[in-house]
């Protein structure tokens, strides 16, 4: 294709786009609720991810062994388990570590009390290794596999906390995703819509063009151009408005709620961005490409 | 150059337009194409441009069988042919100069060529002064002769003209028709579709008379007969 007909193209398509403003308009704006609603989901769920992630890195099943286990018979259990599949980490805290960071806690500012123990160790069949797995929800299979080690004496283990982290992420993950989908549906439809309008104001040009000689793609372009330039714009505007709005937001709840501090960790946006932007452009592009291509299929048979 | 066997059209409503017409034409000829309304000449033109499908019969052009044409050669196919129609289409939100330059962008001529050729249509049709013109601007005429020049910037080897003088006053009418008959002498095949019986009969053209469907007569330097 020659140069001069791609700018020609272009620049039909860019016309189109005034020559109907309003719906034009009508488009971009509804894309840009479509692709701001999905920035701000993505923004959540990303951060919802990066919390349970964070969560999760801490969650770890404890196991205690029976008295009278071998150090070697506990360091061969202890190969056995970082072997497994849904194992990240495994840190062994033998017995005198365990008294010494109990004694700590337990008797921080009355360390003379300590002293009584002197040459005993109370936790002396303490020695336990703590384990962190690859995915919270893996942990069903892990404590399943730990039960069937003879000497494993006893099995710490947090449920509740790791099915609840992973069923809130899949139900967020889900509810996004519908509603996303939803407003992606409404938006190459109205896009289709704004197109066939368009081909609609335009018919005898086009029938013109088509007794002329004009390729099936010469004539397509110029609405292919229109679509894809209402999808960037839609999807610009959005991500440059939440780009903005991001941090003065997780700026306002972490002063407002500063009690937050310790449990929420946000992303920075620059993060959230790096793929964010991405996704949000190329979704913008491909819905403006794929509602202008079904219409022009659709009413432009040569 | 245009060859039509044993051609027959019927619509999907079961309207029969043509009825196993056999036609020739060769290169170079000026042909008039007379008959009442519904006798079948409109879709000639229409099965020309590849616009409707035959029933029956096969249709060349240039060697070329359209019956067998695939629909991605089309468009290389119609630029071999110019036409012009009795309500001029032209794009009314474009000036003179736009109008037939957009025959040539359609086609991608480079814009150096289209610099070039479109002034000199232009000239040729009488109106290289009204180039900055737009279509309401202009009398019936006028735009039938910028419909004329955008039908013959590409240089096409054929040009079809359904009622070209349909809307046009006998002055009018006539400069139209010294026009096609100037592009005429410069090789360009011309079949003109008309009811202007005192045009056909002046020009003195091979006539080619249609009925109901069928080919009534055909007669060279003739004159119009019902």
């Amino acid at each position: 294709m020659r140069f001069n007909t791609i700018i020609y193209c272009l620049k039909q398509g860019i016309k189109n786009i005034f020559r109907n403003k309003l719906f034009s308009l009508a488009s971009i704006s509804t894309m840009a609720a479509c692709i701001f609603l999905f920035g701000l989901f993505y923004s959540i769920v990303m951060n919802i991810q990066y919390m349970i992630d964070e969560a999760q890195d801490a969650i770890c099943v404890t196991v205690f062994f029976e008295p009278g286990t071998s150090e070697t018979r506990i360091s061969v259990i202890g190969e056995q388990i970082a072997l497994r599949p849904e194992v990240a980490s495994v840190e062994y805290t033998s017995a005198d570590e365990a008294w010494e960071s109990f004694k700590e806690v337990y008797f921080e500012g009355n360390e003379e009390y300590a002293r009584a123990f002197m040459g005993d160790n109370p936790l002396a069949n303490h020695s336990s290794y703590a384990i962190y797995m690859k995915d919270a929800s893996l942990q069903e299979n892990l404590v399943e596999y730990l039960e069937t080690i003879p000497d494993i004496r006893k099995i710490n283990k947090s449920d509740l906390t790791a099915n609840s982290f992973a069923d809130f992420g899949i139900l967020v993950g889900y509810v996004s995703g519908a509603i996303i989908l939803i407003l992606l549906a409404v938006a190459v439809f109205l896009i289709s819509n704004t197109v066939s309008v368009g081909i609609t104001v335009r018919r005898e040009e086009i029938s013109i063009m088509k007794l002329i000689g004009a390729t099936d793609f010469f004539v397509k372009a110029p609405f292919l151009v229109e679509g894809i330039l209402i999808g960037l714009l839609g999807a610009a505007i959005p991500l440059a408005v939440i780009y903005y709005l991001y941090g003065n937001v997780v700026g306002y709840i972490l002063d407002k709620f500063s009690i937050l501090n310790s449990i929420m960790v946000f992303l920075p946006v620059e993060q959230v961005f790096h793929s964010l932007l991405p996704v949000g452009l190329v979704l913008g592009v491909g819905i403006g490409f794929l509602g202008s291509s079904a219409t022009t299929r659709k009413h432009l048979r040569v | 150059m245009i060859v039509f066997e044993n051609v027959s059209k019927t619509y999907e409503t079961g309207t029969p337009a043509l009825n196993g017409i056999n036609l020739r034409i060769e290169k170079g000829e000026f042909v008039f194409i007379v008959g009442n309304s519904g006798s079948g000449k409109s879709t000639l033109i229409k099965l020309l441009l590849k616009e409707l499908e035959p029933s029956s019969g096969r249709i060349y052009v240039n060697n070329k069988q359209l019956n067998r044409m695939r629909r991605r050669q089309i468009p290389k196919y119609r630029r071999g042919l110019g036409v012009v129609f009795q309500d001029f289409r032209l794009l009314k939100d474009r000036n003179v100069y736009e109008n037939i330059a957009f025959a040539q962008r359609v086609i991608g001529t480079p814009a150096r060529i289209i610099r070039r050729q479109v002034p000199a249509m232009l000239s040729l049709v009488g109106l290289a002064e009204k180039y900055k013109s737009y279509p309401k601007q202009l009398s019936g005429g006028e735009q039938q002769r910028v419909a004329l020049a955008r039908a013959l910037v590409n240089n096409p080897a054929i040009l079809l003209a359904d009622e070209p003088t349909g809307n046009l006053d006998p002055k009018n009418s006539w400069e139209i028709m010294r026009l096609l008959e100037e592009i005429n002498k410069r090789g360009t095949t011309v079949l003109v579709v008309t009811h202007n019986q005192e045009i056909v009969d002046a020009m003195k053209k091979r006539v080619i008379t249609m009925h109901k469907g069928l080919i009534t007569s055909d007669e060279k330097k003739s004159g119009y007969r019902q």
